[in-house]
């Protein structure tokens, strides 16, 4: 589903060159929960707004479904964004001056579907994170919780292939941010690709693997014996 | 997704999409939608734009509005088959700077006119007169008109409301006939058929053999002579002939040269005053040329005959040319559009700054809008639809003031001038569309420069 291979993000100024990313592997499988850790500036959002085809990357291989990224223009990557990739926000990131309803509906608008069809997904989507009854509420009127619901909503209207998500419960309280994670893990079961990066290491044990990005570099928890212990005891539990 | 997640899946595979015609509509509508909503967005900077648009389109459609009355072609299906003939009877040193007089002394005026070297042709001059109205108490009213010669309403296509112009046996014949306008036949006979009825015009009789329909062609280009071309309407037209015969000495301007020595009216007919405006009507260039030809053989005629102790020295300028060299746009209504011009692109360039402030102030959303699948180019068009809507915004301001200014335009012009200043439909609607897109070309810039906003530093920055 998600593939890079050798890849590098590099930010030059005139005296200056700085790797963000630097030999960067990753291959998520298809239907996979990630969840991608590491310290403050590691490289965790740059790869994922490189995973979303937000940012450009200067070296290396990325395939997205198949397709190689590396060459495709600005509408190519806006297509690919918008049908294939949901995105959901540490911040939300819903715009203000919408209603719920219209916030949902604003990549859908970007598809050209057609009305009808636009309403009946997003009322489903709404249905989905258990918000269909504020689909006129505008964000402001919403606590934390509800906005990133709205956001995972928004996400889930296009029936994207890959939902990438940047810590997606760090705006939020104990309460909410339970909610929340378990709404991602529903929609996992359900069959969704979800790349999650989290400094949370409570919230990354509850995905099925977990990648940990050191300087810019993939660390592999997965072969880990404490990662292992805590995957396998939890599955056990569950 | 896989297809575990089963019947939401299958029901969301596949959508319909629309055609992209009908897609590209319905992005416009919805970008127009986004963009009157964000009108309510930053009230402080939108009201800013919107007066700086409106302050600016009102100046300019006020001055504009002046400016297309004074410049505007008078006769647009002919004025390029309409020439004044110009025939150099002073000198050179007593000529306007080389150029002939712009109007005609008797003699070459008659020569030419005998001459029949166009396929239409007239001669006039302006009349003020005292009209008696037949049977009535009331009391004799001023009437101004021209005496021409019968082709004048067949050259300059005057309409009829009644009746029509006299023949070129009438102007032979030397014949009372007359035509009157609309008005005048309003006061006179209160708008009935008045052909065949009988008016006095400064103590003797004329036939009414036609009613002009409204005709006051602005600028009055035939007779730039004795007006500033934006006279009101004339009332009577009288046979040429009749007027000399009848001595009616002219109602508008008369320019001599020299020492005036003429006693009699045929002294002043013989005499070098100017006061006759000839036009000649002329269909191709062949034509132009050949009458050229014929007006300088004239005045080398005069001056072989020892009329003229100089070269030939002619013109011929068709309408727009005629309108040209009489400078019949005032300078003021030229400075003042420029001016207003000028204000009009101080208030766009300020209108940049202000929408980069707005669009900016928005980086988040775009970052957001990019994320979710818009192209580069859908966020260039938003951001332009939503300047268009300032546009509009600032065009109803600028209506408004458009509305105000008009009709307070004499404190910058003269009061013949100000008063053809009028918001018609064509204003209210020059008003909207320059309003509108000068507000989207001001958001070229500012609408790129949102369309480039990095989503992910946005997105990492919130």
């Amino acid at each position: 589903m998600l593939k890079m291979t050798h890849l590098s993000k590099v930010y030059r100024t005139e005296v200056v060159e700085t790797y963000a990313l630097r030999d960067f592997n990753i291959d998520v499988k298809e239907g996979e929960f990630v969840a991608v850790t590491g310290p403050s500036g590691s490289g965790k959002t740059t790869f994922l707004t490189i995973a979303g085809l937000l940012e450009t990357f200067s070296g290396g291989e990325y395939h997205l479904d198949g397709i190689e990224v590396s060459n495709l223009n600005d509408n190519a990557r806006s297509k690919i964004r918008n049908e294939k990739i949901g995105f959901i926000f540490q911040a939300f990131n819903l715009i203000p001056d919408l209603n719920v309803f219209d916030n949902i509906e604003v990549p859908l608008r970007y598809r050209g579907m057609k009305a009808a069809e636009r309403k009946q997904r997003i009322m489903d989507s709404l249905e989905r994170v258990g918000l269909a009854s504020r689909a006129k509420h505008y964000p402001a009127e919403l606590s934390g919780g509800q906005q990133q619901r709205v956001a995972i909503a928004r996400a889930l209207a296009g029936s994207p292939r890959l939902l990438l998500a940047d810590e997606p419960t760090g705006n939020l309280d104990t309460q909410m941010a339970r909610g929340v994670m378990e709404l991602l893990e529903d929609i996992h079961r359900e069959g969704a690709t979800i790349v999650m990066v989290t400094h949370d290491p409570e919230l990354a044990a509850r995905a099925q693997r977990n990648v940990h990005i050191i300087d810019g570099q993939v660390v592999d928890l997965s072969e880990d014996p404490r990662f292992h212990t805590v995957h396998v005891a939890e599955e056990a539990h569950g | 997704m896989r297809q575990s997640h089963g019947s939401r899946a299958r029901r969301f595979s596949a959508p319909r999409i629309p055609s992209p015609d009908s897609r590209t509509l319905s992005m416009l509508a919805y970008y127009l939608q986004l963009g009157l909503r964000s009108l309510r967005r930053n009230p402080a900077l939108t009201t800013l734009m919107v007066m700086a648009i409106g302050f600016g389109v009102a100046a300019s459609m006020i001055t504009w509005s002046v400016f297309r009355a004074v410049s505007g072609n008078p006769i647009p299906g002919k004025s390029a088959q309409l020439f004044t003939p110009q025939v150099d009877g002073w000198g050179p040193q007593q000529n306007l700077k080389g150029e002939p007089a712009e109007a005609l002394g008797y003699v070459d005026a008659m020569a030419l006119l005998r001459a029949h070297q166009a396929k239409r042709q007239t001669l006039l001059y302006p009349l003020r007169l005292s009209v008696i109205p037949q049977g009535s108490r009331e009391l004799p009213l001023n009437a101004d008109g021209y005496a021409v010669t019968a082709d004048f309403f067949a050259m300059f296509e005057v309409p009829f409301r009644y009746g029509g112009g006299w023949s070129a046996q009438d102007d032979e014949a030397r014949g009372s006939e007359v035509v009157i306008s609309s008005k005048l036949n309003q006061k006179l006979f209160g708008g009935a058929d008045s052909v065949g009825r009988t008016i006095g015009l400064g103590g003797h009789d004329f036939r009414i053999v036609g009613v002009v329909s409204h005709w006051n062609p602005r600028p009055r280009f035939y007779d730039l002579f004795s007006t500033s071309g934006f006279a009101d309407e004339p009332d009577i037209y009288m046979v040429f002939n009749r007027a000399l015969d009848l001595q009616m000495r002219t109602g508008g301007r008369n320019s001599c040269r020299g020492s005036i020595s003429y006693t009699s009216w045929q002294g002043y007919l013989q005499s070098n005053c100017v006061w006759v405006t000839p036009w000649v009507e002329l269909d191709s260039p062949a034509d132009v040329a050949r009458y050229h030809r014929f007006l300088e053989n004239y005045a080398a005629d005069q001056q072989r005959a020892g009329r003229f102790g100089w070269a030939a020295n002619v013109r011929l300028r068709d309408v727009m040319q005629w309108l040209d060299y009489e400078h019949v746009v005032p300078p003021e209504s030229r400075i003042a559009l420029v001016v207003a011009l000028g204000f009009f692109l101080i208030c766009l360039v300020n209108t940049i700054g202000l929408l980069l402030a707005k669009f900016m102030r928005r980086a988040g959303e775009i970052g957001v809008r990019r994320a979710l699948g818009a192209t580069r180019r859908e966020i260039y068009t938003q951001y332009l639809v939503e300047a268009g809507t300032v546009g509009l915004a600032g065009g109803v301001l600028g209506l408004l003031f458009t509305a105000l200014g008009v009709s307070g335009v004499g404190i910058l012009f003269q009061p013949e001038i100000a008063r053809l200043a009028r918001l018609d439909l064509s204003l209210v609607g020059l008003t909207f569309v320059v309003a509108i897109l000068a507000t989207v070309a001001a958001a070229f810039y500012p609408a790129w420069r949102a369309a480039h906003v990095q989503p992910a530093w946005q997105l990492k920055s919130s």
